[in-house]
């Protein structure tokens, strides 16, 4: 059977964090009521025209930067052509031959491996307004209701070199996109509210072909599951067709995330004539090298250097840190809590443990995580003073998350404390020796085995209270 | 028509009504060969242009020698919304009801 090699690159929409829309005044919030935040601009009336918010070149450069592309100084703005009913205007503002800046790259890790994938260009374009569909489905509605709030909202679209061999090289580099878009402030990046969208173009090839094989572009990625589903899904459509002696169709197919598929859009040829051409009511963009080089001093600590801070200030090992910095309320959180922990590493492994098994629970962002930074600090430093064993920690740590509290606090309210005090211990430990004479017998034999049921015992008895260092430190010098 | 459009032919009837396609406008038979000629004609005279030595000057992006027009990221309330779906032709949840459209 012939082997394939997969290729996938990523048009990757994020809509800007700018209060207002590009070209006009209105407001980009998100979820009001429909159509209330509309003017003559954003609804393409005769006559208006469209003014370039300023904030809007400060974030597209900002994130240029922070994704290492070569800026170019000349911009303007171009009209592309088409007819929907989510575009009021008739065409799209947009950025065709001379886009903000080329040539980036991110740095993605997978399974170890470095890896460098390109970034082709970004350009600034506007967003378009959005169909409610009267059915379940476009095909099944008879009618659908068109909001423009969206319309004329600010997008940077960051198109990559076709670079990435799999899914997992796809997650990653979608992944550090998102990092580096949230640590900028560009994007709140939310998937499930459209602000941070994914298209991915796929094909295969043969191993040790020269040429790519024909791509079908995949629309409605809308999570890092869609986009994995979806690209092993499209990989496995294309073999199929290849194996079965035909050739894939390049075509636009959508994601259907219910029944795990692709569905081709069967659009027609002619949808595709944008007749581009430079946008006559918008002046063109002069950047200089002060401006630019303003932007490139503001830009904050990025993932890739904070990762390597976690790991040189606190010893964390590099895969821990890289979970950390994936998500910048995460690294806050951290750097929040390492300030007053003893034991950084121990937040960590809190972090990444049980506070992240917690948050998917609840399937909220740490952002929402009601326990404060100081208090898992404080959980963290009660263990590592020996005040708490690991799983009474984990039984303060389920308070916590009932209500947010001093841990030191609960632990006095609930007599939780440790016992360390030697003497109450050796008790506890010659009533064990006592009570269990084979287990001191097999242990004595060389079963070393035994010693854990005569813990175990003792921390029975203790209701989990005993230090077990103290326990297995005193049941080993009586049992010499 | 010149001779010189008549054998310079750049577009087709074809072309005509795929433009005219693209622009949702409907051009009845009758008018299809008057349009093929005056688009012609508009093409032929564009033309002159290519006769221009270009060299060493900069494609124009704007007619005026204006850059860097910029407006402060300040919200200002939008239209009222009964003045926005004043324009709709029919209103369904506060949007513009409009057929179904698949691309
Ligand atoms: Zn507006």
């Amino acid at each position: 059977m012939t082997r394939y090699i997969t290729v996938i690159g990523l048009e990757v929409h994020a809509e800007l964090k700018t209060k207002t829309k590009a070209f006009c005044s209105c407001s980009t919030a998100f979820g009001s009521r429909p159509n209330t935040h509309v003017c003559p601009v954003c609804t393409g009336m005769p006559g208006a025209l469209p003014v370039l918010n300023k904030q809007v070149v400060e974030f597209a450069l900002r994130a240029a930067l922070a994704l290492n592309c070569r800026i170019n100084k000349f911009n303007k703005f171009d009209r592309k052509n088409y007819f929907y009913p989510d575009l009021a205007k008739g065409y799209q503002i947009s950025q065709f031959d001379q886009p903000i800046c080329e040539h980036g790259y991110i740095d993605i890790n997978v399974e170890g491996e470095e890896k460098r994938i390109g970034i082709t260009r970004i350009h600034m374009e506007e967003d378009a307004g959005k169909l409610v569909h009267s059915g379940a489905t476009i095909s099944t509605s008879d009618f659908s209701a068109v909001d423009y709030n969206r319309a004329g909202v600010p997008l940077i679209e960051i198109v990559s070199e076709p670079d990435m061999r799999s899914a997992e090289e796809a997650r990653a580099y979608m992944e550090s996109l998102k990092a580096i878009l949230e640590y900028t402030d560009v994007c709140d990046c939310k998937m499930q509210e459209g602000s941070l969208r994914c298209d991915a173009n796929i094909s295969i090839m043969p191993v040790g072909a020269k040429e790519f094989g024909t791509r079908a572009e995949i629309k409605n990625l809308n999570s890092f599951r869609a986009l994995v589903r979806a690209i092993e899904y499209e990989v496995e459509r294309q073999k199929e067709i290849l194996e079965d002696g035909g050739h894939v169709v390049q075509e636009t197919r959508t994601w259907d995330d219910v029944n795990g598929v692709t569905l081709s859009m069967r659009s027609k040829e002619e949808a595709h004539d944008y007749r581009y051409f430079p946008e006559p009511d918008l002046v063109p963009i002069q950047l200089d090298d002060a401006w630019i080089e303003r932007v490139r001093s503001e830009l904050p600590e990025l993932p890739g250097a904070r990762q390597a801070r976690l790991v040189k200030s606190f010893g964390l090992p590099e895969y821990d840190a890289g979970q950390i910095v994936s998500s910048k309320a995460m690294a806050d959180y951290f750097d929040a809590a390492a300030a007053t922990a003893k034991d950084a590493k121990g937040v960590a492994n809190w972090l990444l443990g049980d506070v992240s098994a917690f948050l998917n629970s609840e399937n909220i962002g740490i952002e929402d995580f009601k326990v404060a930074p100081a208090h898992l600090a404080e959980l963290v430093n009660l263990i590592k003073d020996g005040v708490l064993s690991s799983k009474l920690a984990k039984k303060v740590f389920g308070e916590l998350l009932k209500e947010d509290a001093s841990p030191k606090a609960l632990v006095e309210k609930l007599g939780l404390q440790q016992v360390s005090d030697e003497g109450a211990i050796a008790a506890l430990v010659d009533e064990a020796i006592a009570a269990n004479p084979q287990s001191v017998a097999d242990y004595k034999a060389g079963k070393d085995k035994a010693i854990g049921f005569l813990v175990g015992q003792i921390m029975k008895k203790s209701r989990g209270k005993a230090n077990p260092g103290l326990v297995q430190k005193l049941l080993k010098e009586r049992l010499q | 028509m010149t001779a010189t459009a008549a054998n310079n032919l750049k577009v087709s009837q074809d072309d005509v009504e795929h433009i005219a396609q693209l622009s949702r406008l409907t051009v009845p038979a009758s008018e299809r060969e008057k349009f093929t000629e005056q688009f012609n004609q508009i093409l032929n005279y564009a033309d002159i242009l290519e006769h221009i030595d270009t060299a060493g000057i900069q494609p124009t992006a704007h007619v005026l020698p204006v850059s860097n027009v910029f407006r402060e990221d300040i919200v200002k309330p939008g239209s009222a919304l009964e003045e926005v779906l004043a324009n709709a032709p029919a209103v369904h949840n506060d949007g513009f009801k409009v057929p179904r459209v698949i691309e």
